[in-house]
């Protein structure tokens, strides 16, 4: 139980009244973020960061953890009324959010969604407070070959669990270590990659790469698709907000469902995306009233909504405790931590509990103010999405230019900025994902430097990373992440073969 | 060719673009790697020399790159979809080229100026807004930025001779 009284001392940080106010200007941020196309959390939250550099790391990381959980609630409110997902993770909440709009019960569909993505996050936190210390504490023993190995795991999931095509995968991940090891070497000094550009000496930050594969790619998809944003009218009233909450209770086993999903998806770096897909199709699979999703059907929404806010909350725990981000957002706030001087990982519970706590009960009273927030401001919201996309447009970009701009001071990176946005066109068209491109940028020196102490320690021998069960084990199953993808066609070969032998 | 003609306004096929972007990919793996080899990617007496890790970072771009470009050729629909429309190319460099030149025009103006006509420019050219509107919005919101960058959190952003004449 010591995680409870380290829980209240996290809530004691919160009494402080600048931070309450933080929460509200973060979710409010987060849910505009969200509403819009070309600002999406993780982007949101990069051009914000240099904002807080003057701020205390407790209140900085209030602020762009609530923007993060605004995002995830803004997004299903574009997928709902104009059928546009804000974000990747809301598609599946179009598949019957946006039909209950269409036949008026838009109200019903968007206080489905809150309360659904609220009972998501709220699991996924319940969960963190009492496996992040845990986690944390088997995490202190790590070595270089082990954190190494985590790492490896990490990216060798993307392979095995992403849907976008294994080459392309790899191909894109090892792109973002190429880019991240652009500069200088973090262990000899030496220049890399720089073939004489002084520019290049800073190497490429990741928040640039953020904001150009995001925002400005973003931009490009939207602009091609040519959308008109024609919407449906929401109306919230508290006896709607009352109606559908008395019908939600049903669907406990979907929510329960959908919420594990998200955490294992959120922990292990399945992401958002994936998660609420597969929550739908286990709830389609599974409910009675299955042959009728996709034309509104209420548990349609609680399915994909509770499994991206869970997936989008729990991929904090392993940034916190191991410091590999499990999302793109997770990624940007990791990258905040650096900036203020914060080392994520294990030690960090040690030694900056308060920042720790306070983050985590943030986490608990952040999703509680979200949920009134969007519940009371839809329309407010839905008004903003129905400004044209020209007059959008320039400004996002504009605002994506200044977020570039400050993070080094250099003009140079609005550049950098506009390259990464062609690529994240590119890339999205062609089925590269980008998640693998922007985790491998941040942790690129960090995989790096873990794995060239490891061959030190072991004086080049690889065998270290098979010298005791723990990285053994965690190696094996990296490998068999790895090549997941050849496994299950072999599985599929060998299964019809065996269909076909008893018709024989 | 049939198909070809029914979606007359195609500019480049999945197909192509897959080869085009993948055999890029793979010449940045060979740059990847050259430089590498370049820095030494063995063992030296203090341990892995600089170019160790970065050549397998680059090896596998290539190989996985090289992969996808077999793959491709070698798929057997060679008419894998439309990559791209000659409208919706037009779209995107509608966007794609006013913001380099937004871009480009920051570092001799300044943020705020250029922000002010990039967003006035972009109503005009391709919302067709009425002038007043126009001017609404593109001063605006250059403004409330200037303040809250500025202003509030002292974050300094480029300014041009504009803002020197107004002595900030």
């Amino acid at each position: 139980m010591e995680a409870l009284s380290s829980l209240i001392a996290g809530f004691g940080v919160l009494s402080d009244p600048m931070n309450i106010m933080y929460m509200f200007v973060g979710i409010t941020l987060g849910v505009l973020i969200g509403v819009l196309p070309g600002l999406g959390g993780a982007n949101g939250v990069a051009i914000l960061l240099p904002l807080t550099f003057s701020m205390s790391p407790t209140s900085a990381i209030i602020m762009l953890s609530c923007i993060y959980w605004g995002a995830l609630f803004g997004g299903a409110i574009t997928s709902i009324l104009f059928n546009i997902p804000g974000e990747p993770w809301s598609v599946a909440t179009t598949f019957d959010g946006y039909p209950m709009a269409q036949q008026g019960r838009a109200g019903e569909a968007l206080t489905a969604a809150f309360t659904s993505s609220f009972i998501g996050a709220f699991f996924a936190v319940v969960i963190l407070t009492f496996l992040a210390p845990i986690v944390a504490d088997f995490a202190l023993a790590f070595g270089p070959a082990e954190l190494f190995a985590v790492q490896l795991l990490t990216f060798c999931s993307f392979v095995g669990m992403g849907k976008e095509p294994p080459m392309k995968t790899i191909a894109s991940m090892m792109f973002g270590f190429a880019l991240a090891a652009v500069g200088q070497d973090p262990t000899t000094g030496q220049l890399r990659m720089t073939f004489g550009w002084y520019e290049l000496l800073r190497g490429f930050d990741f928040l640039i790469a953020v904001i150009g594969l995001f925002g400005i790619g973003e931009i490009l998809l939207t602009m091609e698709e040519g959308l008109a944003f024609r919407g449906k009218v929401a109306k919230i009233s508290p006896t709607i907000v009352l109606q559908t909450w008395a019908k939600l209770p049903k669907f406990w086993m979907t929510s329960l469902r959908g919420a594990i999903v998200g955490c294992w998806m959120g922990i292990t770096p399945g992401g958002a995306t994936p998660a609420s897909f597969m929550s739908y199709g286990l709830a389609k699979r599974f409910s009675k009233n299955g042959d009728k999703f996709g034309r509104g059907e209420l548990e349609g929404i609680v399915a994909p909504e509770t499994a991206a806010h869970a997936a989008g909350t729990s991929a904090l725990l392993p940034m916190l405790t191991l410091g590999i981000p499990g999302s793109p957002t997770a990624a940007v706030l990791l990258g905040g931590l650096l900036i203020w001087g914060l080392q994520p990982g294990p030690m960090l519970f040690i030694e900056q509990p308060d920042f720790v706590w306070g983050l985590i009960a943030s986490m608990y009273l952040g999703n509680i103010a979200g949920l009134i927030v969007v519940l009371t401001t839809v329309p407010l919201f839905a008004a903003i999405l129905r400004i044209p996309f020209s007059i959008i447009a320039p400004v996002i970009i504009a605002i994506c230019a200044i977020g570039a701009f400050t993070v080094h001071n250099a003009l140079l990176d609005t550049s950098f900025m506009l390259i990464f946005g062609i690529i994240g066109y590119a890339f999205k068209k062609l089925d590269y994902p980008l998640a693998p491109l922007v985790l491998a940028l941040v942790l690129g020196d960090m995989a790096e430097s873990n794995f060239r102490n490891a061959m030190i320690l072991s004086d080049g021998d690889v065998s270290i990373f098979w010298s005791n069960g723990l990285v053994g084990g965690i190696c094996a199953l990296s490998i068999l992440m790895l090549f997941w993808p050849a496994i299950s066609i072999g599985l599929r070969v060998l299964r019809s073969k065996m269909h076909r032998q008893p018709a024989e | 060719m049939q198909q070809q003609e029914e979606s007359g306004k195609r500019l480049v096929s999945t197909w192509t673009a897959d080869i085009v972007v993948a055999a890029i990919m793979a010449f940045i793996g060979g740059i990847v790697m050259m430089d590498s080899v370049r820095l030494g990617m063995g063992w030296s007496e203090y341990g892995p020399e600089s170019g160790y890790f970065p050549f397998y970072i680059g090896l596998a771009i290539t190989g996985t790159s090289l992969c996808t470009i077999a793959i491709t050729v070698f798929s057997r629909s060679r008419d894998g979809g439309t990559f791209v429309e000659r409208q919706q190319f037009a779209d995107v460099l509608k966007v794609l080229v006013p913001s380099a030149i937004f871009v480009i025009a920051i570092g001799f103006i300044g943020i705020y100026v250029s922000a002010a006509l990039f967003i006035g420019a972009f109503m005009r050219w391709l919302g067709r807004f009425p002038w007043y509107l126009i001017a609404i919005v593109s001063l605006t919101v250059p403004f409330a930025l200037f303040l809250l960058f500025e202003i509030w959190f002292l974050v300094p952003l480029p300014k041009g001779p504009l803002e020197d004449f107004l002595g900030y």
